[in-house]
Parts: C-alpha cells; structure tokens; sequence
C-alpha cells in the first residue's frame, strides 16, 4: 500500500503537486476589486498625459499620410510596378496578425480550460481591438479612389455588376469584418459585469451614470450568470475557427495567385502560427510595463509571463519549420520558377529583410527554451522585441521579395518605400498606443469577475476539499 | 397581495424581497441547497463572479440561450448562401475564373464567416433578452448593502415576496438559521 510513505516524504509530494496559485500572496476578492478598479478610479497620473501626448502626436503621422495619400493618389507611396502590393498590405497583414493573440486567449483558452488567462484576456482583446482598427486603415486607402471603396460591399447598384465572390479578396472583406464585430461583442460581453462593480463604486453622479448605461443594469445573479456563462463559451466556440479562419482567409489572398512564393498550401497553418507568435509578442510588450506601472505582479505572475513566453517559443519553432519546409518543397517540387523564388529571397537584393526575419522569428525565440530567461522580466521584454520586428519583416518578404521578380524577368523590379509610406506605418502604433492609453484609463485592463473566479476561496468546496486533504494525510 | 412593512419614517411602503448576506461562496452555496430543497421558486443567489455548481445547487437547468445562437447560425448561413447565389446565379449570372455559377467550394468562407456572425449577434443580444437586459432600475438596488457589496466580495441571496412559499415569519427564521447576516426587507420603490 501506498500508505508506508513517512510524513515528510508525504508532506513533500504534496508541496511538490500543488500547483502555483494564480493569484499570488492568498490575495481575497475585495483586494481584486480594489486593484484593478483603483487604476481607473485614481487620479490621473503625469506619466498618462505625458505618454497620451507622445502617442497621440505619432498617430497625427498616419491621419496627415493618409489625408494626403487620398488628396494626391496612391503615387505618393513608393509601390509601382511591379511591386503593386508593398507596405499597404505588408502593415495590413501585420497588424491583423498582432490581434490574433487577444482572441486565441479569450477563446481558445478559455475552451481548454486554461485558467491562467483571465490575467490577461482583457488587455489582450483590447489589443485585438486596436490591431484591427489599424489594419483596417490600409486595405481601406490601398484602393486608391476610396470613395468606392463602397464596391466592396454587396449592394445592389446601377452598375450591374456584384462583388465577386469567388474571390478571395472579398472572403477578406467578410473575414476581417466578422472578426473585428465579433471581438468587440465578445469584449463587451466580458465588461458587462466589471463595469457593473465600477458603477457601484463610482463616486460621482457622471460616472455612475456612465458606467450605470454601460453595464445595462447588470446585477450579478445566478440567474443572469447562467445564461452570461452560456452565452460565454458559445462566443468562445464560435471565435475558436473564426480565429484561425481569419489569417487563413488573409493566406488565400496570396495562396491562390499564381505568383512563385505565394502559391503554396502551407500558408493557412504557416499565418496562423505566425499571427499567434506575433501577437504573443506584442502583448508582452504592452502589458510588461502596464504590470510594472501599477505593481500587477500578484495577478499577473512571472508564471503568466512564463507561459506566454513558451507559446512564443512553440509557434516561432512552427514557423521555423513552415520557413524550412517552404524551401524544400521550392527545391523538391523542381519547379524553376518556385525555386528562384526563394533563392531570390535569401540571396537576392532583399536578402537583409530575408534574413532579419530568420533571425528574429526562428533564432531570438529559441532563447525562451531557458527559465532562467524566461522568468526574467526585463529579458523577456527585450526578446519579445524581435518576433515584433521579424513578423513585420515576414510580410514584407513574401509581398515584395515575391513579386518584384515574377515570370518575366524583363518585369523585375525594385520597391523603394516613399517618406509617406515609413510616416504612415509609423503614426499606426501612435493610433493603437493612443487607444491602448484610453483603455487602461477608463476601463478595467484586468477581467475582475474572471481573476476573482479563480481565486481558491472563489470555489463553493473550497473548504471541504481542504478538511478532505487533512483526513488523507492523517490516515 | 402586496406585502407592506413600515420604514424609518413610519410610512408603509410596499415590499420587493426579503434579502441576506452570507460570508463565503461555501456558506451561500450550501444555503442555495436549502433554499432550492425547501421549494421556493422566486429567488436568486448575487455572487461578484459566477459561482461554479450554483446553477445545480438552485436548482436551475441548462440555459438555452444556445438554442437562440443556433437559431441565429441558421439564419447567417442561409443569408449567406443566398446572398451569394442568387447575384451569382440568377441576377448578374457572369463567368469569372472559368468557375459554374453556382461555385459552392468558393462560397464556403463566406457561409462560414456569415454563420459565424450571425451566431455571435444572437448570442449576446440574446442572452441580454433573456436576462431582460439593458434595464434602467430595479428594486434589489433600493438595499444600500447589496450594492456596496454585490458586486465586490459579498453573497446574497435574495427572496422575493411573489414566492408562493414566502412567509413574513418563517422566511427569516429560515435565512438566519442558514447563517445568513444582515436580512433586510428590500422596498419596492
């Protein structure tokens, strides 16, 4: 029998298994409550204005770029031909890429009953948010005449002709705005009762009133739980394949043109692991300094960091593989205009962008196989930095590294990005900083009813299951 | 019948529900379990997050707000399978890509995308129907304690008056004896 362990063997084992709480320093519900919602509640701080005014300025880059790329023509960006997609499309793909993280948290998570992610499910969403509000900047102006950009939508109209739906540029259409509403409604759904707990704290009439709307008069009843719950995991049922449905569709775009290096049947999985890795990265990067700003280290653990940091180092390894297999099938499929592709990609005039991508998405994450790395908050920020660069740096190699040398080689060309393409890509992260920075001051950047729910003392057997614990012991 | 009781001023005002606080998710969730085996039918148990095993422990059966988000799943795939047939098909028949008109391979992002949509629409307004949300006031916010408790770190659990099984004398008694504190008589208005 397994009864002949002495005390100490039996005391050990158990120190052993028990898993790290989520929740550190046995911190109780109203300690939650008054953490997250003090950060919204507090004052105004002087480092809030000073970042606001930083990004709010860099985002003025992308509203003047556009202004004047509409006002003037899509002359003032450095594509042409050939290069007809170039940083457009490159920033498109990046930045819908970077939300595919807030969703994979809040669904796929949720569905494997990951319960570390309500740290960080509601930071991360709102990054999707905003990721996808400055991707949708770009498809939106690339067309060059925007006032019909209209021709996209399925309306009837005089012209007699209806978008094409047999093309995949149109499923995009679809893809990104399904996604976009059913992010912010799943975020919503999620607020609902966070916004109820502020409106019972708020202290002025305005704000109760506010809050009071927003929550929809949300009163935290079983009978109200039951279905929220309900209505939670269909939601997280149905983001689960619209995830991943998303950054295949963007795949199509490219997988089913005829173009050397964009007709392959990898892409779907090859984006989705990249969109993950990605988007992985730049959560990291935003809620680092968030956490160390309003001292959330007892939510959100080095242990979350932790995790986060082997998805980073699992999907960068699958898109090292996709990188490599990419190559075999160019060398093996013995097709010579597939295998110039990708000899042009590493050798040819854009060789630096092919292998900065390599080195920041397949070599930088590989450190994360070390947990001294791992749990070292100020490394982890500075790696998280490359796959942030390297996805960018992927995008551009397979739009412009694949269509600047086609078929006929009398058509190659170079792309040279204009003064207007670098300001507006740039004035993109003021936008998504600028929204972040509203975020975390007016809402709550931490999911309070789902980090309470997690905490042990949350579960109705808790007690029972300790006394239970004792019994074994003393047996 | 409404049931009156005296205020502070010595009006009668007319009574919502009779409300208690319990001190732990343990000590609501075993008190859910009396109430629910003494019969009462109008009552709810107020928790800041949900309480996982409540829905069994009140007596409550699955929700089906999934059968409003299958409802709205149908609704978004046959939209999309007309929207894009019948321009494809039977208004602006053309062929594009040498592919039928009627290309249903080439459709199914679209269905799904559409499905997808549709599902989540229902879902959350749906759920917010059932739950007979958005809702400007309710009695249960005239208890001061429930709402500088509920949703922070209180439990409560809330009867209401229109409960067939509701008594002026026993329904305390029987609160107190859960371990329940602070049983007030919520007003209606």
């Amino acid at each position: 029998m397994a009864t002949n362990f002495t005390p100490e063997v039996e005391a050990y084992a158990k120190a052993e298994m028990t898993r790290q709480p989520l929740v550190l320093h046995k911190r109780d519900l109203a300690w939650v409550t008054q953490k997250i919602c003090g950060i919204v509640e507090e004052p105004t701080p002087t480092w809030w204005w000073i970042a606001f005014l930083i990004t709010a300025s860099l985002s003025v880059l992308t509203v003047g770029g556009v202004a004047y790329l509409i006002s003037t023509g899509v002359g003032v960006w450095g594509l042409n031909h050939p290069v007809g997609w170039a940083w457009d499309i490159t920033n498109f793909v990046f930045w819908i890429g970077i939300g595919h993280a807030g969703t994979l948290i809040s669904a796929i998570l949720y569905l494997t009953r990951q319960k570390w992610r309500t740290a960080v499910n509601r930071a991360s969403e709102a990054m999707t948010l905003f990721a996808v509000v400055c991707a949708g900047i770009f498809p939106g102006v690339h067309v060059g005449r925007i006032w019909m950009v209209w021709f996209l939508a399925p309306v009837p109209q005089a012209n007699a002709i209806w978008p094409n739906f047999r093309s995949p540029l149109l499923w995009d259409v679809f893809a990104v705005s399904t996604y976009f509403t059913v992010s912010v409604l799943f975020w919503y759904v999620g607020l609902v009762p966070d916004l109820a707990t502020l409106r019972d704290r708020a202290k002025t009439k305005l704000r109760k009133w506010i809050y009071g709307l927003l929550s929809l008069g949300w009163r935290g009843g079983n009978r109200q739980w039951r279905h929220y719950e309900m209505a939670y995991m269909i939601l997280a049922g149905i983001s689960t394949p619209l995830v991943l449905s998303v950054h295949s569709v963007v795949s199509f775009d490219f997988a089913t043109s005829v173009i050397p290096g964009w007709h392959t049947t990898i892409f779907p999985p090859y984006f989705v692991a990249g969109a993950i890795f990605g988007g992985f990265a730049m959560v990291l990067t935003i809620l680092l300094p968030f956490r160390a700003i309003y001292h959330l280290e007892d939510i959100v653990t080095v242990k979350h960091v932790e995790v986060m940091c082997k998805i980073i180092l699992l999907t960068g390894t699958i898109v090292g593989y996709a990188y490599l297999m990419e190559l075999f099938i160019a060398w093996y499929g013995a097709n010579p205009n597939e295998r110039y592709a990708f000899y042009n990609r590493a050798l040819g005039p854009y060789w630096w962008a092919y292998w900065s991508m390599m080195f920041c998405n397949v070599i930088a994450p590989q450190f994360f196989w070390f947990k001294a790395l791992r749990t070292n908050i100020v490394i982890v920020w500075v790696i998280v930095q490359f796959p942030n660069i390297g996805m960018w740096f992927e995008r551009f190699v397979i739009i412009v590294t694949s269509i600047h040398r086609d078929y006929l080689p009398s058509s190659w060309g170079m792309f040279h990005p204009s003064i207007t393409d670098i300001l507006t890509f740039v004035g993109t992260f003021g936008i998504f900083l600028t929204l972040f920075l509203l975020f975390v001051r007016f809402l709550p950047m931490i999911a309070i009813a789902e980090v309470k729910a997690v905490l042990p003392q949350a579960d109705p057997h808790h007690h029972a299951e300790e006394e239970t614990h004792v019994h074994s012991s003393q047996k | 019948m409404s049931i009156l009781a005296k205020n502070s001023e010595g009006q009668s005002v007319e009574i919502y529900a009779i409300g208690a606080e319990f001190p732990s998710a343990a000590a609501v969730f075993e008190a859910a379990q009396k109430v629910r085996d003494q019969g009462f039918k109008w009552w709810d148990v107020y928790s800041s997050y949900p309480i996982h095993g409540m829905d069994a422990a009140m007596g409550l059966g699955k929700s089906w707000v999934s059968a409003i988000s299958l409802a709205g799943a149908a609704t978004g795939l046959t939209t999309a399978v007309l929207l894009q047939t019948i321009p494809s098909v039977f208004i602006y028949p053309m062929i594009v890509q040498g592919k039928p008109y009627f290309s249903l391979p080439a459709f199914f992002p679209i269905m799904f995308e559409l499905t997808v949509l549709f599902t989540a629409f229902a879902t959350v307004f749906g759920m917010f129907t059932v739950n007979l949300l958005p809702r400007l006031h309710h009695p249960i916010f005239n208890w001061e304690r429930f709402c500088q408790k509920a949703t922070d770190d209180g439990f409560f659990i809330v009867i209401e008056v229109a409960d067939p099984r509701y008594s002026e004398t026993d329904t305390p008694k029987l609160l107190e004896s859960l371990g329940a504190s602070n049983i007030t008589l919520i007003p209606r208005d």
